[in-house]
């Protein structure tokens, strides 16, 4: 475990040493230590124990039983594409809404134009489960809970992940360099072409990582399904929850948690979505 | 024209959308008729729920004491963090950047049940001490990405000159370095409040059994709709609310005193 730890403090940085001189020991990268210390007990060791877990069955034997398991399993499967599903629709909701949004307040000319955009991050700050709560009582105010579950599921997601999408967009076309519009403009580009052929394409980073902000969450996001869609939409997050919950079978739930892991870094490596990560919720504040 | 009026419409729409559940839930924490839509006449009688339910105060308590708990070790930890990432030799910085950002793209529920696992191998059952380190585990990586950026802005030299005018390595930090990276190491902290303040998942898997947060005891009061206190929610809401629209006033108004030019810079950068 403190193997990493003590590597990075063994390492010689040449150029501190000479200005450090006569002040010991001491190197600046020493101090990542403690979080090097913490990251390998609570974050890389749970995770090597998930893993030991999904391939082992209840004795402790080594087995491949788990997945054979998960994915012989119609209803799994079926959880499966469900989740990838509502978070494909809601992401795609998301961006629909969230780009107009982003892209008018980013045209905006008033110095004010910030008040908007708080406007718009605002909820985000209100407890998540009693946002959903709120929402929650004015479907059900609309006569909607319970009957429209898939609908009211989808609209909850979207509700409590709109302002994830939209800041990542604002953040990006607000730094775009203005100019390339006007020149396209100046070379006979209409507005429609100008558009889809320069602000569309120089966008693309702020919908990448606005997209992984929505679709990532939402795989395993099943207080929405629970809360507007009378638990009745599984989601692959509530098959975890309920495999170390009320099933109590941990060789199961972590099988299921390590697809889910796979599925995560996957969907980062093929998008490179993840530099821009914090501008969602980072520059929030 | 008719571009503009449509630009307003759209916004106002997207707007409405975000803002009826908060506004109807605000309006109607003023009655204390029990459904939602009916109107029992004005009282702040949900209000005083808030404060004198011993449940409610104490679950409202529970979250605030563990935000800032989470959010000061998690800041503590992080700033060390970047720093440590920012000034090791390039690979040793890489590989701990890279464990550090495993909680960044990992599924909140992997984060819960991976550490409810260690929690009842070696400790047999949820403490505190699991909750908090949940959370820290959750908010530290967001306080490094944060911190890492002002660290990069920084001219490199001005450590070594402190140093050279026999400054000590302590003295150098904190008398330059932490000035230079304050601005994200503040927002490192506001952010690692928030996350704390919202998190239901990991919460619900490594707290105590008797242990509640807003998140866990509204989840759970939702889920079995024959508890009372559901009314009382909106008042909560409709609290948290006026809270929240303070301090982004209070932001507001520190940043129109400063230059608005440099804030709209800044917004910018952002």
């Amino acid at each position: 475990m403190a193997v990493s730890a003590k590597k990075i403090a063994a390492e010689p940085v040449l150029e501190e040493k000479k200005s450090c001189g006569l002040k010991g020991v001491f190197r600046r990268s020493f101090l990542g230590i403690p979080y090097a210390l913490f990251l390998a007990m609570f974050v890389i060791f749970p995770l090597l124990l998930i893993v030991f877990y999904a391939f082992t069955d209840k004795n402790g034997a080594f087995t491949f039983g788990n997945f054979i398991a998960f994915f012989s399993s119609g209803t799994n499967i079926s959880n499966l594409l469900i989740s990838v599903g509502i978070a494909f629709i809601t992401t795609a909701v998301c961006l629909l809404i969230a780009y107009p949004v982003a892209y008018i307040l980013s045209r905006f000319k008033s110095a004010r134009t910030y008040i908007f955009v708080l406007l718009f991050v605002a909820p985000m700050w209100i407890n998540f489960v009693l946002r959903a709560y709120a929402l929650r009582e004015i479907l059900n105010l609309l006569g909607l809970l319970g009957k429209t579950n898939f609908l009211n599921v989808i609209i909850g997601m979207v509700y409590d992940f709109l302002p994830f999408m939209i800041l990542p967009l604002y953040t990006t076309l607000i730094k775009m360099d203005k100019s390339l519009e006007e020149a396209s403009a100046d070379l006979g580009g209409n507005g429609a072409v100008t558009f889809f052929k320069v602000t569309l394409p120089l966008s693309v980073p702020g919908i990448i990582s606005g997209a992984m902000m929505v679709f990532l969450p939402c795989m395993s996001c099943y207080v929405i399904t629970d809360t507007f869609g009378n638990s009745k939409i599984p989601l692959i997050g509530k098959l975890i929850e309920t495999m170390f919950g009320t099933a109590s079978d941990w060789n199961m739930g972590s099988a299921i948690a390590l697809i889910m892991l796979v599925i995560m870094f996957v969907t980062m490596l093929c998008t490179g979505g993840f530099k821009n990560e914090t501008t969602a919720r980072g520059n929030a504040l | 024209m008719t571009k503009k009026i449509l630009s307003w419409a759209f916004i106002a729409l997207v707007l409405a959308f975000v803002y009826a559940p908060i506004v109807v839930l605000i309006i109607f924490s003023f009655t204390d008729a029990t459904i939602l839509g009916q109107w029992g006449g004005f009282s702040l009688d949900l209000f005083k729920r808030l404060f004198t339910v011993p449940e409610m105060r104490k679950m409202i308590v529970n979250t605030i004491v563990l935000a800032l708990l989470a959010g000061v070790i998690s800041t503590v930890l992080g700033t060390l963090g970047a720093m440590g990432i920012f000034y090791a030799k390039k690979g040793w910085g890489k590989v701990l950047q890279g464990a550090s950002n495993i909680n960044v793209i990992n599924a909140e529920i992997v984060i819960a049940v991976s550490l409810a696992l260690v929690s009842s191998i070696f400790v047999f059952n949820m403490t505190y001490y699991s909750l908090l380190i949940g959370h820290v585990a959750f908010c530290t990586p967001f306080v490094v990405l944060s911190v890492i950026p002002k660290l990069k802005q920084m001219d490199p030299s001005l450590y070594e000159a402190a140093l050279d005018l026999g400054a000590s390595p302590a003295k150098a930090l904190f008398k330059v370095v932490l000035p230079e990276i304050l601005p994200g190491i503040v927002s490192g902290f506001l952010l690692a409040l928030t996350l704390s303040l919202d998190d239901y998942i990991i919460t619900s898997f490594t707290k105590p059994a008797e242990f509640d947060t807003i998140s866990t005891y509204v989840y759970n009061a939702v889920k079995n709709t024959a508890k009372s206190e559901l009314p009382a929610f909106r008042a909560l809401a409709a609290v948290i609310f006026l809270i929240i629209v303070i301090v982004v006033v209070v932001l507001n108004v520190r940043a129109a005193g400063k230059n608005k030019q440099i804030a709209k810079m800044e917004k910018g950068k952002k």
